[in-house]
């Protein structure tokens, strides 16, 4: 079943073109992977699915409604969540507040509720709490709920990123290059996770990456961007080996020639 | 480094940084008129206190910036910053009386000289200002030698002496209250009319160093058996201690006079502001400089509704508060609306646009004739409880400590809500906020409006207290004042609030002589609180981990 279908999504600004006329659909629990040299327009694809964004043209129906534009946190609300290339977290809050933030969509309590004591809000305090706990020892990080996010180190900052994208309870996630400024063995770990985690949740992920080679062995359909334009989608083994992937990432022969 | 250099670098450069700030101290007049007030009686004057503990500040920190570790060159270059010092004061004092420096420097006074020079005239008096500067760099250089423990029992020593003078209208009233003869004979042995006495500054650094030795040995056992404790006994003494406090601030007013009951109602008044700005600056992180306009509009809405004169609607306070607090949410809200998109030094311009609008447009004679114009709108009834007029300013007290605990309950059940975080995370990042799934729009509302709504109850008890509204009681100054107290006292800290609110509001109230430097001392405290404790008098715990943590959490990683 298609989770994400979207059809004939243009973006610019001014002159420049930064999505031309793309046509991607997305399957239900799988793993969509995302590649192509820098300035591609990725995260520009990334912005325009989470409404930060709108594009000029084209259409984006996620789980049978259309989310062209609606707001951020409209889009968060029909399930749609996502981490950062860089990672922003809330520095100055501690591990948990952040998941628990993240979780802010399934919260119904008002103004009066918190300052009344209300014992209906204050159930579902406790449940945010608890399923916020549960989240950060899903990714490894038990015990460590109460210190500041900014002191975290890198690794942990991107699997804390990733504890929050998930409190919303996403049908879809986005990852933004969830392995940039990672060593090769940090890199395996974050891509095992990231299996892992669809197989556990049963969610949907759409990752970017600029490396091929990472995503490989981990993705079940391929899309390849250049300047915009999606030259060429398939299974990894076919992008592996197609020609106009080789010639974007590499160059053609007459460009290197003239080197 | 060599000698000489670190000589010239930390001994002479920061001498002269010292010197300026005295000089400026004294030609802005500071010296001269805090002269009237001793910390010890006859001894020792409180202008003078002041400079004396720049010069000290100012050798310690030539001695604490050598970086050769020899004792003596420290030693050395803080005697000379001292002698520094006291050169940069004789230089004037010389010029000062050769030529009429008072055409430029109202401040250059002969009685300036002469408090500066000890009251000896001559060659001689220019010695003795030299020898002070050198003594205050030894004692200085000497203090920075000593070991942590009384390097830290005589710094505070000497603070508790001056602290003691300087808060001398605010005790001796107090002991006075009690009228009984033990106590008036030690309010009598610690004080005159004017500082302490030379036997009252001396017990009570004996007294202090004794607590203080006594705590410093105890501290650790105290704190241990206190950590110790199961957790239901900690939340008993907890609740003991609220009890104790809140008897405390229920007694208080019998002990204060009239006068100082008068300083903490407008205290009171200062932290129900800065409670409510807390809301939107301290969580939110919207920077709200026109914060006046609400406690306007509060003050506003209860004059009119309330006064006989222009509308005689003749409500009384009790009807009149909750329509005062509604119009102030509903201007939080129209404030809110336009500043939606801005961020930052935008929003704060914005809203000071709107704070002076709101002042003008009751200042107008286009609306005098329903808001009273310049005139204002006077004989605003005192509120009446229960048939109990409350007429004194002890009986505001009470009302404020209502408004205050209500403001501080509603501040701490929405930190720990869903709104709280989501205000909080707003502060953090707007974006990912939204990202998120919080409503940006709804929630920059909700943290103006909550806020606004604070200050326009503010606002309506001090129209009540005062009797009467001005346009120029509500100026810019209020707001910055109210900004200045949350930033000192701690951004997002409500204990911090209170305390900013004690001493930005209080202090001045309490000596007179300060009310002229009211804004230049303001400036000082915020320069120095951004640059020595960042997080304020009081901080929040976060914002302690946020400035303090760093070492901590590397530590940690290395655990």
């Amino acid at each position: 079943m298609i989770l994400l279908s979207i059809q004939e999504m243009t973006k610019r600004f001014g002159g420049l073109v930064a999505l031309n006329a793309l046509n991607i659909n997305v399957k239900e629990k799988s793993i969509h992977s995302i590649i192509g040299p820098n300035g591609a327009g990725k995260t520009t694809f990334f912005n325009c699915l989470t409404g930060f964004y709108r594009p000029e043209e084209g259409e984006v129906m996620f789980n049978g409604q259309s989310i062209v534009g609606l707001s951020p946190d409209r889009i968060v609300h029909k399930g749609i969540s996502r981490t950062y290339q860089n990672i922003r977290l809330f520095p100055n809050l501690t591990a948990l507040e952040n998941v628990m933030v993240g979780y802010h969509v399934h919260l119904k309590s008002g103004f009066f509720g918190p300052i009344l004591g209300l014992k209906k809000t204050r159930m579902e305090e406790e449940k945010a709490t608890q399923i916020a706990l549960d989240l950060l020892k899903y990714v490894n990080m038990e015990g460590r709920e109460d210190t500041l996010a900014k002191n975290f180190p890198y690794g942990e900052q991107r699997r804390l990123e990733m504890a929050r994208a998930l409190a919303s309870q996403p049908k879809l996630l986005l990852l933004d290059e969830p392995t940039a400024g990672m060593n090769p063995k940090e890199t395996q770990d974050m891509m095992d996770f990231i299996q892992h985690m669809r197989g556990e949740l049963g969610i949907t992920i759409i990752l970017i990456e600029h490396q091929m080679r990472v995503v490989m062995n981990i993705s079940d359909i391929v899309t390849v961007f250049d300047y915009g334009k999606m030259i060429a989608e398939g299974l990894p083994e076919e992008i592996k080996n197609n020609k106009t992937v080789i010639e974007a990432y590499l160059g053609t022969g007459e460009a290197a020639d003239s080197h | 480094m060599t000698k000489a250099q670190s000589l010239w670098n930390q001994g002479v450069k920061i001498g002269a940084i010292g010197g300026v700030s005295v000089l400026i101290i004294s030609l802005v007049g500071m010296v001269e008129s805090f002269g009237k007030r001793d910390i010890i009686a006859g001894i020792l004057p409180m202008g003078v206190a002041i400079a004396l503990i720049i010069s000290i500040l100012a050798a310690y920190m030539a001695a604490k910036k050598t970086s050769i570790p020899e004792k003596s060159i420290q030693f050395a270059n803080a005697v000379v910053s001292g002698f520094v010092i006291s050169g940069f004061l004789a230089v004037f004092v010389m010029i000062g009386r050769s030529f009429n420096i008072r055409e430029m420097f109202v401040g250059a006074s002969p009685v300036l000289y002469n408090i500066l020079t000890g009251g000896v005239a001559g060659a001689g008096g220019i010695f003795l200002l030299l020898l002070t500067g050198v003594l205050c760099g030894a004692f200085a250089g000497i203090l920075h030698m000593l070991k942590d423990l009384p390097r830290k029992l005589m710094v505070n020593a000497l603070l508790t002496i001056f602290i003691l003078g300087l808060l001398q209208e605010l005790i001796l009233p107090i002991l006075k209250a009690w009228d009984v003869g033990m106590i008036n004979y030690l309010a009598g042995l610690f004080y005159t009319l004017n500082g302490l006495t030379p036997i009252g500054a001396i017990l009570s650094v004996v007294i202090f160093c004794i607590l203080y030795l006594l705590w410093n040995a105890n501290q650790g056992a105290i704190k241990f058996k206190y950590a110790s404790l199961p957790k239901e006994a900690r939340k008993k003494s907890q609740v003991a201690a609220l009890i104790v406090l809140a008897v405390i601030l229920i007694v208080l007013p019998q002990f204060l006079g009239l006068f100082l009951s008068e300083v903490i109602t407008i205290v009171g008044l200062y932290v129900l502001l800065g409670l409510g700005l807390n809301i939107v600056v301290g969580y939110a992180g919207l920077l709200d400089l026109g914060y006046v306009a609400f406690f306007a509009i509060g003050s506003y809405v209860v004059a009119l509704l309330t006064s006989p004169q222009i509308f005689a609607f003749g409500l009384n306070f009790w009807q009149a508060l909750p329509i005062a607090v509604i119009c102030g949410i509903l201007a939080g809200v129209m404030l809110g609306i336009p500043v939606l998109k801005m961020r930052g030094d935008y929003l704060a311009i914005a809203t000071l646009g709107f704070g002076e609008i709101i002042r003008i447009l009751v200042l107008s004679d286009f609306l005098r004739p329903w808001l009273g114009g310049a005139q204002g709108i006077g004989s605003i009834p005192n509120p009446n409880l229960f048939g109990f007029q409350m007429v004194k300013p002890q009986h505001i007290y009470y009302l404020l400590l209502a408004g205050i605990i209500l403001v501080i309950f509603i501040s701490l059940r929405l930190k720990k809500s869903k709104i709280g975080r989501a205000w909080m995370a707003m502060r953090e990042d707007e974006d990912v906020a939204q990202a998120m799934g919080i409503n940006l729009v709804a929630t920059k509302l909700l943290a103006f409006a909550t806020g606004a709504g604070f200050s326009a109850l503010s606002g309506a008890i001090f129209a009540s207290k005062i009797g009467s509204v001005y346009p120029h009681s509500f100026n810019v100054f209020i707001s910055i004042n109210v900004v200045c107290i949350v930033i000192i006292g701690g951004i997002g800290s409500l204990p911090g609030i209170v305390v900013g609110a004690a001493v930005l509001m209080g202090l001045p109230e309490l000596l007179r002589e300060f009310a002229e430097y009211r804004m230049f001392v303001y400036g000082v405290a915020l320069v120095i609180v951004m640059l020595l404790r960042p997080e304020g008098l009081l901080p929040e715990a976060r914002h302690k981990m946020e400035f303090h943590d760093e070492t901590e959490a590397g530590a940690k990683t290395v655990a």
